[in-house]
């Protein structure tokens, strides 16, 4: 039905679009950007399509900013009813007629967990990305990477269940030794939780992180310029001296941004954290790596069950929109550093 | 030149100490990165074997049993899965390949690809757990819809919406230009091109991300905690307020103790999830290296 008022409308532009290109060809300009010329013609199919696609582009920036603004709103009423500080208590109790809530408790121990899991998974992602790309040949190092990207496919569920079960009992004769010798140090002064405390948590994040972590390294130490490394072979270098001077320079950047999108997916890690870290009931901010306690999103996940008012629903939306932000704002440093690096 | 560079660097002492020290600690971060998976999935393998050997794990829900009573099966939460799982994949996978279209033939290296561009990192840097907050207050304190499958499959959509838009654009940008010019100069309009030039191009790799973001989102627990409820049952319905998933399952048995047959059945389900997840990425893997090949 709409195909013929379409079909004139083609064999019309059609002439023009012709006419266009001869112009151009006769001017003596290489038609370097074709699309420019086509994108003109007035086809029914082209304007559906394209609506198509502005659309679907549309979606993505709606939902960002629909994230943020909905979760603002709803958690409003409950941040004003909110009768301690927001942002310095440590109380969370939401559950009577005066609300009492808030982060810092939370913004505490997410931290300390995602900063201990990046200190962790850094270096040993660097070296994976070093080990592939520099010191094994290439059908060698591509099945390393490929075993190390299989770990990225792992749900964190399952890793949950490993920190759980078999790796936290594993690590409990260690975590004693450790609070024997460094105790002295608040971060490693005894905690009450033997295995599911901040430190079997950041150790399964910082194996969930790696291989993001690794993979972007990869890609960037590959990139190294051939006559960077050649040059410092040349003068002498050994292979870490030429890897000082050439390849962690140039890959530094990627690096780091590599680390902040690991850091904004420790932050949010929920289920792996919440299935691992045991609750503790005292408020109040525990300094050691062997305590126990909730993260920002351990704590939502947790109640998940409770949302029953909305008083009571706000003050979670509350803590995941601090959470949003705070994934949003390391998410947009690393990528302002990726972008530095290619201008 | 090499015996000459050999000659000329003979690095002694400490430089070559150095040097050593490094490739020893360059291959121990290859095996401290190995050893836990290795470590996860012949745990996750001797365990749960048992569970899904039997017959019933196949061809029965967990209705009628408890933790303490054995028999029964994850039909249940297979099914609760694969259902998620495809909803969300028929709702993200469009908007996906047509938001990638927009950045590609439509707004390359325009201020607005870059503004869509950022979001899509953005987005892919929202933690699920917020993504199924956002849906929550949209869905039940907004709308005052209750708690269903397809609310948990929404939450999901934008967990993979990310993923597949990035990895259609990578796709969509290898297309070669003279692709687009030889269809252009045949007169055929610039939406067939993309449709029909552009797109089969790149569908190997397309289908690639989509297969990948498919098997991300079925690992997820977070949104399917809150917004629908587990149930040991079998429920078909998208719209339903229960639904057993093999995440929620792990989830609800994950304290169970170690003597009863509900403990094996978690182990079971872990390495059912184990065994879907993996198999996708290997499909998409194995998709991507034949593409590959043919092209070469």
């Amino acid at each position: 039905m709409a195909d013929a008022p379409d079909a004139t409308v083609a064999t019309t532009t059609d002439h023009e679009a012709a006419a266009g290109s001869s112009a151009s060809l006769a001017t003596g300009k290489p038609v370097s950007t074709p699309n420019l010329t086509f994108a003109t013609i007035k086809h029914g199919g082209d304007r559906t399509f394209r609506a198509g696609a502005y659309a679907a582009a549309a979606i993505v920036v709606l939902l960002v900013l629909f994230v943020g603004i909905f979760l603002a709103v709803i958690a409003t009423p409950s941040l004003r009813h909110d009768t301690v500080n927001f942002f310095t208590s440590t109380q969370w109790n939401v559950g009577t007629d005066t609300l009492q809530f808030g982060i810092a408790g939370l913004l505490w121990t997410t931290a300390l967990i995602a900063v201990v899991a990046m200190l962790l998974a850094v270096p040993v992602a660097v070296g994976t990305a070093l080990l592939i790309t520099q010191y094994v040949p290439g059908r060698v190092g591509s099945t390393i990477g490929f075993v190390i990207d299989l770990l990225a496919a792992v749900p964190s569920i399952i890793f949950g269940l490993w920190g759980l079960k078999l790796l936290g009992p594993f690590l409990g004769p260690f975590y004693d030794w450790l609070q024997h010798v460094l105790g002295w140090i608040p971060l490693f002064s005894k905690g009450v939780e033997s295995t599911g405390n901040v430190l079997t948590a950041s150790i399964v994040l910082a194996i969930m992180v790696l291989p993001i972590v690794s993979a972007i390294s990869r890609d960037v130490f590959a990139q190294t310029p051939r006559d960077h490394i050649e040059a410092a072979l040349a003068l002498g270098a050994t292979k870490w001296e030429m890897i000082r001077i050439a390849v962690i320079p140039y890959g530094r950047s990627g690096v780091i941004a590599a680390s902040m999108l690991g850091l904004g997916r420790a932050l949010g890690e929920t289920i792996a954290v919440m299935i691992i870290l045991s609750q503790t009931n005292t408020p109040g901010i525990n300094v050691s790596l062997f305590a126990g306690g909730e993260t920002f999103a351990s704590k939502i996940a947790n109640n998940a069950q409770e949302f029953d008012s909305p008083a009571k629903t706000g003050a979670y939306i509350a803590a995941g929109l601090v959470l949003f932000v705070l994934t949003f704002a390391v998410n947009a440093v690393s990528r302002i550093v990726a972008d530095r690096k290619v201008s | 030149m090499s015996t000459t560079t050999t000659v000329l660097a003979a690095p002694r002492g400490g430089r070559r100490a150095k040097d050593g020290l490094v490739r020893v600690l360059v291959y121990l971060s290859a095996i401290l990165a190995i050893v836990p998976l290795a470590w996860i999935l012949v745990s996750i393998i001797t365990q749960g074997l048992p569970a899904i050997l039997s017959a019933s794990w196949w061809t029965q829900d967990l209705a009628g049993t408890t933790d303490r009573r054995a028999g029964g099966g994850a039909l249940g939460a297979i099914v609760g899965t694969l259902e998620i799982g495809l909803v969300t994949a028929v709702v993200a996978a469009p908007i996906a390949v047509m938001g990638a279209i927009f950045l590609i033939e439509y707004a390359r290296g325009s201020k607005w690809a870059r503004v869509v561009s950022f979001m899509v990192d953005i987005l892919s840097g929202v933690p699920s757990i917020v993504a199924a907050l956002f849906v929550y207050t949209l869905f039940i304190t907004l709308l005052g819809l209750g708690r269903s499958a397809i609310a948990a499959s929404i939450a999901l959509v934008l967990l993979m919406l990310p993923t597949v838009l990035r990895s259609t654009e990578e796709m969509l940008k290898l297309v070669p230009d003279s692709l687009r010019e030889a269809s252009y100069a045949l007169g055929i309009p610039k939406w067939k091109t993309v449709v029909d030039v552009v797109i089969p191009t790149a569908f190997s790799g397309i289908a690639t991300g989509v297969i990948l973001g498919l098997a991300r989102v079925m690992g997820e627990t977070a949104p399917l905690l809150i917004l629908v409820a587990y149930a040991r049952n079998l429920y078909l319905s998208p719209t339903s307020s229960n639904m057993g998933t093999l995440p929620t399952m792990i989830n609800s048995g994950r304290n169970v103790a170690e003597t009863l047959p509900g403990y094996e059945r978690v182990w079971g389900a872990a390495l059912t999830l184990i065994i879907l997840v993996m198999g996708l990425n290997l499909l998409a893997r194995g998709i991507a290296r034949a593409s590959r090949l043919k092209d070469r």
